[in-house]
């Protein structure tokens, strides 16, 4: 089977999603400097799963995938955001 | 379709989720050690606090725009042999693999910094230290050390596409391996995304 039913993305949009990624990296590193305390890796795990869910959406093309793939990847990955954010959870509020 | 044609049939989608399969186990050996992150730095906040002091978040920064552009560059170059245009794809991946050298040299100064100051595992200077500094610090060269690993990784995999775009064994009909490589590439950078903060970042 050759790829070409698969979608092509535009250097538009990939600089777009760059620009966006960039903003929320400047965003998080200024959100430190506010000093929330145990809030504060919230916020940072928060601001880093946003840019993560982006770079699964547009750079590695998840949004335009069969819904097999999106579902077991969009699975898998709130399986492990679960797990992380559970143990985060319990060591911080024992 | 001839019994020629049908032996050399790629399927796309199941070489890709074959590629996704893997990204799953890369994603839990990150995990393990996040997971140890967490513990640990519940269990010796101060520890962590003072040690993360330590780390220069501005290389930090510069490391993490550095994976980003460079993701985008892989995005772009996906883009290019799609549109037939391998030149194009073959100058992106070329900027790609400058950009992993570029965060390699700032991980080898970084690194050569810590071990200037005798900060690395083992050392006389880390044994005096509280034990949850020896943990940070402990965390802090086996996780950006496994990344830098796959950054190593990628850029091998990177520069075997390129040639392969050059002799037009891949190309805007056949690009599976390009766009596995371009996933390998994107988890580099995901990791990243959380490795910043949590390492540079919260103090």
């Amino acid at each position: 089977m050759k790829n070409h039913d698969n979608h092509i993305s535009s250097d538009s949009l990939n600089w777009t999603v760059l620009v966006v990624l960039l903003i929320l990296t400047t965003i998080s590193i200024l959100a430190i400097k506010l000093h929330l305390g145990a809030f504060t890796v919230a916020l940072a795990l928060i601001l880093a799963s946003i840019k993560v869910t982006i770079v699964l959406t547009y750079f590695m093309h998840l949004k335009f995938e069969n819904m097999l793939l999106r579902l077991m990847v969009g699975g898998v990955f709130l399986l492990f955001a679960i797990v992380i954010a559970i143990t985060f959870i319990d060591y911080y509020f024992r | 379709m001839s019994l020629t044609e049908h032996s050399e049939h790629i399927d796309s989608d199941t070489g890709k989720m074959g590629m996704w399969l893997f990204l799953f186990t890369e994603l839990f050996l990150f995990g393990g050690l996040f997971i140890v992150y967490a513990v640990m730095r519940s269990k010796y906040a101060n520890d962590f606090h003072h040690a993360a002091l330590e780390l220069n978040a501005f290389v930090g920064a510069t490391n993490t725009v550095v994976l980003l552009v460079s993701s985008m560059t892989v995005a772009m170059s996906l883009t290019a042999i799609q549109q037939k245009r391998s030149g194009k794809a073959i100058g992106l991946i070329l900027i790609t693999l400058i950009l992993a050298g570029v965060f390699m040299v700032n991980k080898y100064f970084e690194w050569g910094h810590k071990f200037g100051l005798h900060l690395y595992p083992g050392s006389d200077v880390m044994k005096t230290m509280p034990h949850g500094e020896i943990m940070f610090f402990g965390l802090y060269f086996m996780m950006t050390g496994l990344h830098a690993l796959h950054v190593i990784i990628g850029g091998i995999l990177l520069t075997i596409i390129m040639i392969r775009i050059n002799s037009g064994k891949i190309n805007s009909e056949h690009y599976l391996l390009q766009e596995n490589g371009a996933l390998y590439w994107h988890l580099v950078d995901l990791i990243w995304i959380f490795l910043f903060p949590l390492l540079y970042l919260i103090t």
